[in-house]
């Protein structure tokens, strides 16, 4: 699965994007946020609190419970401030 | 006509509003709303020198054109058309823009101002300040989302 980061949850990580594995156990957007906030201080840093960082499915707004399913696209976020 | 259009050029309002009722003799209102780069936030506050605009290409556009087919089905609009800038803007920039066309004026303020408060809330853009002491990223503003939530 390709994964997006943008703003500060890019900067934390230290990336724009990546292509993940995603392992046993994974199936909605809050279960890969805290997969993914075991794997560095970075991460760690960029989901310390998850409530707070956001999430698109194939381009679209996702809720935490969202079934990752069959996306090909994910992307992490703070709050949106366009406009 | 109804267009969304994501890019680092400025744009000109009067001109996007001309071209939108240009040979049209079914708008009734137009109304044109532009967000600038402003200098300061505050009295006193360190005045801002630049803001970078982050944005998520592709999806900015979908989600902006999301917001616009609700404004459809809300308002019977005639027209519209949304412009949202990435990159540095310095103040008196101009950031968004948004234009609505209908027969009566209160259809065209009313989603006007629906997509602003949605546009501030869902469109994937995220700004970072640039003041003397330092860059930051701006934090989301409660009011913004009371603004968007008096919609739903």
């Amino acid at each position: 699965m390709k994964v997006l980061y943008f703003a500060w949850v890019r900067e934390r990580i230290g990336i724009e994007a990546e292509e993940i594995e995603l392992p046993q156990g994974v199936a909605t957007v809050a279960e890969l946020a805290a997969f993914l906030g075991t794997r560095g201080e970075g991460y760690a840093h960029a989901f310390e609190n998850p409530r707070i960082v956001r999430a698109a499915l194939d381009r679209r707004h996702a809720k935490p419970d969202t079934p990752l399913g069959a996306a090909r696209e994910i992307a992490f976020f703070p709050p949106m401030t366009g406009g | 006509m109804f267009t969304v259009r994501i890019q680092a050029q400025d744009f000109d309002a009067a001109a996007e509003a001309a071209a939108l009722a240009r040979g049209r003799t079914d708008i009734g209102a137009l109304v044109t709303f532009a967000g600038l780069c402003r200098a300061q936030d505050a009295p006193g506050g360190a005045p801002l020198i630049a803001l970078t605009l982050e944005h998520y290409p592709g999806m900015a556009e979908e989600e902006i054109g999301r917001l616009v087919e609700q404004a459809r089905a809300r308002w019977p609009l005639v027209g519209a058309t949304v412009i949202h800038r990435y990159g540095r803007m310095v103040p008196g920039d101009n950031i968004v823009l948004v234009v609505t066309a209908s027969a009566h004026r209160a259809a065209a303020f009313e989603a006007a101002e629906f997509l602003m408060d949605w546009l501030k809330t869902r469109a994937p853009f995220w700004k970072m300040e640039e003041r003397d002491d330092g860059k930051g990223w701006v934090a989301a503003k409660d009011e913004d989302d009371t603004a968007a939530e008096r919609w739903a």
